[in-house]
């Protein structure tokens, strides 16, 4: 595949911009004031998220969901005694709207219990693939009717967190296969579950094998490197590089300690607090997903994945029928561009629209 | 909010997507989350992104339009007024980089070039519209390619169309109305009255109720202030009840009171710019720039390029029949588009192909032509050399005969001479030179000092004294090279074997000299008893 990497630097000029001439304002205009009829405009139309969690059961991934948006988001789920497991893997969604300060949010959550719980795992990223691309299939769809509504809605998966059992060793095949087929059609963020199995040392030591884990597969976890556009985002974004995979423990208790009211886990040999940075890595996923790049994701799932699927989409040249079937994009069928081994570029190639520099890493 | 599409067959049953119900949930948050920040991290994405704003300016010339763009912007843009006398409308874009605090706003104004000034104004207004329409596909062509780069396209879509009225007082010209009314479905049309301290107040108000009686009449939309966001829609309202807005655009300055400000000055006022009272310009600013810059470039997304789009996709034949038909069409064009392309391609690469060959056909022949040139005028040159060869040869043998036949004259004349000179006859020089005789002669010593200081071979002239007949006349006169060798004092020149009469130069030394003009035949040495030392006299 020819690499597409156009890398334009996206703050001084676009793929097409014609020749500018720098104008000095004597005095005030008020172009700014643009800023605020934006956000204005945004808040009356609202915000969607579209988030997906991944893992097998019992990684505590409803409760992650539920300590993140501190709302009841789902029941978290217990093993009931006469719910048998589930055969197939099934994708359960819910949509809230959620409103803080004026801004409304609506939040859809996916989730994936029976992912790996069968004693045959193959292919059991098939489904989730299939979700994910279904959803791009949509927006594609009403992209390009003639009649198009005023806002398309966004139902595309935003952000996978894929929770990565704490056996403190290094990635189960399990893991490296579906984050290897995950990490090129989504954003995805892995992060250590229920990590008040491990100890502070333990836990460093397995971040990092995971880190190198990823890094020998290939696998680009977001925030990938190859979108940092200036230097200040790089600085950013090397920050939470180095902390990922995050170690996170959910809850949804409360209990009171030193006299607050602390969401947290206790146990017989203490309280582990979930907002703590010195027990666990909460926050930093908190303000990773909602505070900080909330917008990033979006707007790299809208330009580079989507655009990837697109492209993929229309650039087939045989007639291919809809349904979730054929967007198998696992490394076999000869229709689908991938080549087979793990460090090679599995799917379509990527969009790499502001790449600056050329990682060595494929992007 | 809304019931999503379905999602696959029902009869695939390894995926199982459930929606719980149509509604969703307001749910409660049981602390901060921090979501609250969206906005801000929108905006933020948003600058670094920059914002482009198109403006397009339609008026006559010399209504104001460069000036009330510098005022608006309070910069001077470069350019220089058009003069009347274009053959057409022409529309003239520039774009320009403002920077204001953080935010970095790409601004490209696109102004009509000779609106109006033509005789035959029928057609004045379809240069605009088609540049409006450009920008349209341009950005549709962006849209609809495969591999395409929206978030980094620079976008060059008119988001306002001022449209400047002259400040007539009475109504609006019937150009005016038919350019706004064809303008009015592509563009938000904000028309105002330029040059406006021309009218009176009272005029004023008159003038802007016919107006829009005239533009409602006619069916004209003109963009409306948006007033659905509580906010701004107060101000909005009131603002719509002022339009057409009547400007006045000045980039002097005039310092009143403490501050400089923006007037015209004439004899009987100043005209301040900034002045609610004076004229609306204020009231354009805020509406444009400062409240609703975001609305107008809306506006132009979601309706006027979408229906564009809509209008250009079905003229293409597609149609939204049924959802299912979307991606093959879509596909069919690319394909037979491709396939074309191809074709055209292909036709190219022939056509260029067969012209390639004949052009090389052709320089052959021309090459050829000019081969067959060169031979002919090569056989006709060696042609000519030939019969320069030959005649010149033939004089050759002419000259031959004409010597032998002088031999032989001479030899007959020798034997007559030799009767002759025991006959005793006194000959004078002259009748010798007439007879041709041979002569060997010596030349003093003043001459060969001469001839020592000359390098090379000397030009030897020798005159004999006796000759009376002036140079050149009847005397076969040549000048030869006699080259000489200096044996002994009394030197002997080997006679060259021509027939030369040699002229000396006497004025050049002192010593007189025997001059004898000399005639000498060719081919033969003197015999011994012609021979003598003789100091320049005539032997026999």
């Amino acid at each position: 595949m020819d690499p597409l990497r156009q890398s334009p630097s996206r703050s001084s000029s676009r793929a097409s911009s014609p020749r500018t001439l720098p104008c000095e304002m004597l005095g005030y205009v008020g172009i700014e004031a643009v800023l605020d009829q934006l956000k204005i405009k945004a808040m009356k139309m609202g915000f969607e998220f579209n988030i997906m969690v991944v893992g097998q059961s019992g990684l505590g991934k409803s409760t992650m969901v539920n300590t993140l948006f501190k709302s009841k988001m789902w029941k978290s789920t217990m093993p009931g005694l006469g719910v048998p497991t589930p055969q197939t893997l099934q994708l359960q969604s819910v949509t809230h709207v959620i409103e803080e300060s004026g801004v409304k949010l609506k939040l859809t959550v996916t989730d994936t219990p029976g992912f790996g719980d069968q004693i045959n795992n193959d292919k059991c990223w098939d489904p989730i693939l299939g979700y994910i691309n279904e959803q791009y299939e949509h927006y594609l769809q009403e992209e390009i009717l003639i009649t198009r509504q005023r806002h398309i809605p966004d139902t595309r998966v935003h952000c996978c967190v894929y929770f990565v059992p704490p056996t403190g060793h290094w990635l189960r095949p399990l893991d490296i296969e579906f984050l290897q087929r995950l990490c090129r059609t989504v954003n995805v963020v892995p992060v250590i579950a229920r990590a008040d199995s491990l100890t502070i040392e333990e836990r460093e030591a397995f971040r990092h094998r995971i880190q190198e884990n990823l890094k020998t597969h290939g696998i680009e976890v977001y925030p990938q490197k190859c979108f940092d556009e200036d230097i200040n985002d790089k600085i950013l974004n090397s920050k939470i590089r180095e902390r990922i995979p995050f170690a996170v423990v959910g809850a949804d208790r409360e209990h009171i300690v030193n006299g607050r009211c602390v969401l947290g886990r206790k146990t017989k040999w203490g309280i582990i607090e979930v907002e703590n940075m010195a027990h666990c890595e909460f926050p930093l996923l908190r303000d990773l997903l909602i505070r900080s790049h909330l917008q990033d994701l979006k707007d790299i799932t809208h330009n580079v994945h989507y655009e990837n699927y697109r492209i993929f989409r229309l650039n087939e040249s045989h007639v291919l029928p809809r349904g979730p079937g054929w967007v198998n994009l696992a490394p076999a069928p000869a229709s689908v561009p991938a080549p087979a081994g793990p460090q090679a570029n599995p799917g379509p190639p990527k969009v790499g629209g502001w790449a600056k520099d050329n990682s060595d890493e494929e992007c | 909010m809304e019931a999503e599409a379905n999602s696959g067959s029902p009869e695939d049953s390894w995926a199982f997507i459930q929606r719980p119900g149509e509604g969703c949930r307001t749910v409660p948050l049981a602390g901060h989350v921090g979501f609250d920040s969206l906005p801000d991290q929108l905006v933020n994405q948003s600058i670094s992104q920059g914002f482009c704003f198109n403006i397009l300016c339609v008026g006559e010339t010399g209504l104001g339009k460069s000036t009330l763009m510098d005022t608006l912007f309070n910069t001077k843009f470069e350019g220089e007024p058009a003069t009347h006398t274009q053959p057409g409308v022409q529309l003239q874009s520039n774009t320009y980089d403002l920077q204001e605090s953080n935010v970095g706003l790409k601004l490209t104004i696109v102004s009509t070039v000779g609106f109006g000034d033509q005789i035959n104004k029928e057609d004045s207004y379809r240069p605009i519209v088609e540049f409006i329409d450009a920008q349209f596909e341009a950005y549709l062509q962006e849209e609809l390619k495969i591999r395409r780069l929206l978030h980094n396209y620079h976008d060059s879509r008119i988001h306002a169309c001022l449209y400047f009225i002259a400040p007539t007082g009475h109504s609006l010209k019937s150009l005016d109305l038919v350019t706004m009314k064809k303008l009015d479905s592509k563009v938000n049309v904000i028309p105002i009255i330029a040059k406006s301290d021309a009218i009176s107040k009272s005029e004023l108000t008159k003038f802007k109720i016919k107006i829009t009686s005239e533009l409602v009449s006619n069916g004209v939309q003109i963009y409306q202030f948006p007033m659905d966001d509580e906010a701004v829609a107060e101000v909005n309202g009131t603002m719509n009840a002022h339009l057409p807005f009547a400007v006045i655009g000045s980039t002097e300055e005039l310092k009143i009171g403490n501050k400089m400000v923006k007037v015209r000055q004439y004899p009987w006022g100043t005209v301040q710019v900034e002045n609610e009272a004076h004229c609306d310009f204020v009231k354009l600013r805020e509406m444009l720039i400062r409240v609703n810059m975001e609305d107008l470039r809306e506006q132009t997304h979601s309706r006027h390029y979408e229906l564009y789009r809509r209008c250009k996709l079905e003229e293409m034949g597609f149609k939204d029949t049924d959802p299912d038909s979307k991606p093959f069409s879509l596909q069919e064009t690319y394909e037979a588009k491709r396939n074309e392309f191809l074709g055209e391609l292909q036709k190219k690469e022939e056509e260029m192909r067969q012209m390639f060959v004949q052009r090389v056909k052709e320089k052959e022949a021309e090459l050829k032509e000019a081969e067959k040139e060169l031979h002919e005028k090569f056989d006709r040159l060696k042609k000519l050399h030939q019969d320069e060869k030959k005649k010149l040869e033939d004089k050759k043998k002419s000259l031959d005969d004409e010597v032998n036949a002088f031999k032989q004259r001479k030899t007959a004349a020798e034997l007559l001479q030799s009767q002759g000179s025991q006959a005793g006859g006194s000959q004078t020089l002259k009748r010798d030179k007439e007879k041709k005789n041979f002569y060997c002669f010596t030349v003093n010593s003043a001459v060969c000092c001469m001839l020592h200081e000359t390098q090379g071979p000397a030009f030897f002239n020798l005159v004999f004294s006796s000759c009376t007949k002036s140079k050149g006349e009847d005397c076969h006169c040549r000048r030869v090279r006699v080259p000489y060798c200096l044996k002994s004092e009394t030197n002997q020149f080997p006679l060259p074997p021509k027939c030369v009469r040699i002229h000396t130069h006497t004025h050049t030394h002192t010593h007189t000299t025997q001059v004898f003009t000399v005639s000498l035949c060719p081919g033969k040495t003197p015999s011994p008893d012609l021979r003598g030392i003789l100091n320049g006299s005539v032997l026999c």
